[in-house]
């Protein structure tokens, strides 16, 4: 056996150099993994509209992302009362935060794209999956009822589960032209297990992943319906 | 293991990459495999294995923290206090998956961001530690390098031969989610919703969705494991 002031060195020793190691790679990395998070979501807001973009989010440049968010789309704050925050950029709304505080307290992000024609409002909304958190956009057209289109993400949704929500483009695709309220009723967009029967205000769930669809619909319900006292100023 | 008790006690010239060298590459790819003959790291094989992609990436990933501890350990080895040597290891093993995680999220978010957790989770594959203690701990470094690149790509060959059978019986397309996607079978776009593609020359196929659950990889390590013994007999008991 080696004598207990070894064992110590050695463990220090070993601390010292993997901490020195992780974390200038870490500060090294930093503000390029930061950037990288940045693109990838606002990638995420503008995939929610790829119906009124010229080309598939997945070929724009990074570059191309950033600046067309700066040139084009204009971003918000709301407090839960529907009235404009000032100071603040709806990207520095930080969602996980939000989802802590009390209801009325929340800050709600709203991003507002203007690319001729007319304005399309993108929403954000989080819940919760299977294993942690998911969360979305989901762009609406001025009449605050026809959606244009919707993008999910998630924390840690299973591959080829769960994660298809943001895996696989044809999930997102099915919520372009739904409508959230029926008859001036809010009905939210459902996802439905088994198949959508109302195709006007529901979509197909995802099979093998019945717990995250489900809290897709429940993210979406509880989540657009937080916005609707700025629609109904909006509408006027 | 029966390498450990070969460990050479005689000093010979050994040459960088002679006949046991390249044993150590080909032996976990057959004979040695670490999923079906050592029966390691199963857990990792079932929860990844629904799409390629993602195989693919903790693959490479895989190999490249297997080879390096392997290769730190080994150099450490006489070192290496025995009563704290586990921890040792670990520690060894969780810088390396914490650097991949930090390459990745430099290099390739999008994948990172598909990934996520699994990447932690390298750390707790028993593939790379059972290494350690089986080979690096008594071999010396170059051996205990390739024996880890060995057995990283040993476990890599069945991975993705799991997910090439699941992704593409179970969502009909291949490497869904990369540049090169492919829809095969079901040849529709939208997967997902199981109508049957028109026009397609598979369009009476329909996704089998269990091979979208952890459970189809489990047989299909089964049937591997079967058609490996079958092939040679004197497998069948080595484990």
């Amino acid at each position: 056996m080696e004598s207990t002031n070894y064992v110590v060195g050695f463990t220090l020793a070993m601390t010292v150099i993997v901490a020195l190691t992780l974390s200038s790679l870490f500060y090294g990395t930093k503000d390029q993994v930061a950037q990288n998070a940045d693109v990838f979501n606002k990638r995420a807001i503008l995939s929610a509209i790829s119906a009124k973009l010229d080309k598939p989010v997945s070929d724009f440049s990074d570059q191309d992302v950033l600046s067309l968010f700066e040139e084009k789309v204009e971003q918000k704050v709301l407090s839960m009362d529907g009235e404009e925050l000032d100071g603040i950029m709806a990207e520095k709304v930080d969602m996980a935060k939000e989802a802590k505080k009390p209801e009325e307290d929340r800050q709600l992000p709203l991003f507002i794209y203007n690319g001729g024609g007319e304005k399309v409002y993108i929403v954000s909304v989080r819940g919760s999956g299977l294993w942690d958190a998911i969360w979305g956009n989901v762009a609406l057209q001025s009449d605050f009822t026809t959606v244009v289109g919707a993008s999910f993400d998630h924390a840690g949704e299973t591959p080829g589960l769960g994660a298809e929500i943001k895996d696989n483009p044809a999930f997102a695709k099915q919520f372009g032209g739904k409508k959230i309220y029926n008859d001036g009723e809010y009905v939210s967009v459902g996802v439905i297990k088994g198949g959508a029967k109302n195709l006007a205000y529901e979509v197909d769930g995802l099979s093998g992943a019945t717990v995250t669809a489900d809290g897709v619909d429940e993210m979406l319900f509880r989540g657009i319906k937080y916005y609707e006292p700025y629609f109904g100023k909006a509408k006027g | 293991m029966a390498e450990v008790k070969t460990a050479p006690a005689i000093q010979e010239k050994e040459p960088l990459f002679g006949k046991k060298e390249k044993k150590l590459i080909t032996d976990p790819l057959t004979d040695n495999n670490p999923i079906t003959i050592q029966v390691l790291g199963i857990c990792s094989a079932l929860a990844v294995t629904s799409l390629v992609l993602p195989s693919v990436v903790i693959s490479v990933a895989v190999v490249f923290v297997c080879a390096f501890s392997s290769l730190f350990t080994s150099l450490l080895r006489t070192r290496i206090p025995k009563s704290i040597r586990m921890i040792v290891q670990l520690v060894i093993i969780a810088t390396l998956v914490t650097i991949v995680e930090m390459v990745l999220k430099y290099f390739s978010y999008p994948v990172y961001r598909q990934l996520t957790i699994y990447i932690g989770l390298i750390i707790t594959n028993c593939i790379v530690m059972g290494r350690l203690e089986a080979f690096a701990m008594a071999n010396k470094p170059w051996r205990s390098f390739l024996d880890g690149i060995g057995n990283g790509l040993g476990y890599g060959l069945i991975l993705v031969g799991i997910a090439l059978i699941r992704e593409l019986f179970g969502k009909g397309s291949l490497f869904a989610g990369s540049a090169a996607e492919m829809k095969i079978i079901g040849a529709s776009p939208d997967y997902i919703i199981n109508t049957m593609a028109e026009g397609s020359w598979f369009g009476w196929y329909s996704n089998n969705n269990l091979m979208v659950l952890p459970v189809a990889a489990m047989f299909i390590i089964g049937i591997f494991i079967w058609i490996q013994r079958s092939r040679n007999p004197d497998l069948v008991d080595i484990s």
